[in-house]
């Protein structure tokens, strides 16, 4: 299906739209392969702080359609397509998606990460119904309501925070005492007035029949349980990498992230990886557009070697 | 091609629940990024779908009614109702494909 490239990349995150854009201007012919739009994770984002060059902040979905067109300004070519596998053996590799199967000689793999579920009875059951992954789409549905907020990294941080605009008020539940949030959110959140901390505590089960009522948690330390009432609940426990099609195929780690060396090479040669989905990835924006540079200028490389 | 109608609170009753064919709508709101992801998927899917399956978006915010009555606290959500009934909840961003598989079960 379609002409042979020189260079596939999977996802269509910062780091992958920011490896479109360096191969496009190196001119080698390259797709783009996008499950949904392009931006990944940052669409989510209401203000992006610290990416370098927007002193105010840049709304995610901004900064995603920016990134975009930069990149397809130099010629690069977007699909729309999931991918289901990939084979690496040999000079020539294949992607297959739900569109068909695509070939190149050299694949960048930045496909990201997604958000991970607790795990929890009720998690599935409410889904839509009071659970959440996404404050900034549904923050507004709880107007005047107790909601909470599990976690305690950046985003479950930014999370509560943004949250506090519409709540009456925020518990943000964290299974330890101490914060992974960077200084300046954790400063933000301990001045809001609205928000509450619950340390060392966990969620047990969501219950509610048709929607979200009560959160029943567990204190780590005493095992004492507790019934929080609440008609929402957002999870940013941390995120999983969307590698489920590559065991076997390329070498992860434990937790199932794309094992590179500093040129972003697998060492399946003609295939690296950027971006969140890397193992040892910070997971900035900024990081995810350096990772998917660097796996440009490698691929670049090792195209013309061949 | 065609694309997704508006609906509203007044008009949901006449256009979802009394449509002929099995009908999805779109529950999004302007400030909702993953809401701008997925619709040009629904809009894809409305014209390929044309004639078998009505479209429609509702903005949430101008509409709270429907949303509240259906129970959707997230967005972006479709619901796909066949016979006047929602049949298939569906929540967040999701490919195209996976979208395609629950639109051809409500057609059997």
């Amino acid at each position: 299906m379609g002409d042979p490239y020189e260079l596939i990349i999977i996802g269509g995150g910062p780091a992958g739209l920011s490896a479109g854009m360096y191969a496009a201007r190196s001119r080698l012919p390259t797709l783009l392969i996008e499950r949904a739009m392009p931006g990944g994770q940052i669409v989510n984002a209401e203000l992006v702080e610290n990416y370098p060059g927007f002193p105010e902040g840049i709304s995610g979905a901004e900064l995603a359609s920016l990134m975009e067109r930069q990149a397809t300004k130099y010629g690069l070519e977007i699909s729309v397509a999931e991918v289901d596998g990939i084979e690496v053996a040999g000079e020539q590799k294949t992607v297959r998606t739900s569109e068909g199967q695509y070939h190149a000689k050299a694949l960048i793999i930045a496909g990201g990460s997604e958000h991970s579920k607790l795990g929890v009875p009720g998690e599935e059951e409410l889904r839509g119904r009071g659970v959440s992954y996404c404050a900034t789409c549904d923050g507004a549905f709880f107007r005047d309501q107790v909601i909470a907020v599990v976690g305690g990294g950046n985003i479950a941080l930014s999370d509560a925070l943004f949250l506090t605009r519409f709540a009456s008020k925020v518990v943000v539940i964290h299974r330890r005492d101490q914060l992974r949030a960077t200084r300046i959110l954790q400063e933000r959140a301990f001045a809001q007035p609205k928000i509450e901390f619950l340390w060392d505590t966990v969620v047990k089960s969501i219950e509610g029949n048709s929607e979200v009522r009560q959160l029943r948690l567990m204190n780590v330390k005493t095992e004492a349980e507790a019934l929080l009432e609440v008609s929402g609940v957002f999870i940013a426990v941390g995120l999983r990498p969307n590698t489920g099609y590559l065991e076997g195929v390329l070498a992860l780690s434990p937790e199932g992230f794309i094992l590179v060396n500093e040129q972003m090479e697998t060492g399946v040669p003609g295939v690296y990886a950027a971006g969140d989905i890397r193992a040892g990835s910070p997971r900035q924006v900024s990081s995810a557009v350096g990772d998917g540079a660097t796996a440009a200028i490698s691929a670049e490389r090792y195209l013309s070697s061949i | 091609m065609a694309a997704p109608q508006h609906v509203d609170d007044n008009s949901f009753n006449e256009v979802v629940i009394e449509a002929k064919m099995p009908f999805l709508v779109d529950f999004w709101a302007p400030w909702c990024g993953p809401c701008r992801a997925i619709a040009p998927i629904v809009e894809e899917l409305a014209g390929e779908y044309e004639g078998q399956i009505g479209f429609g978006k509702l903005n949430v915010d101008e509409n709270p009614k429907s949303a509240t009555e259906y129970g959707v606290r997230s967005i972006p959500t479709l619901l796909l109702f066949k016979d006047g009934k929602p049949m298939t909840q569906i929540v967040g961003l999701r490919s195209k494909a996976e979208l395609k598989k629950h639109l051809d079960a409500s057609l059997t």
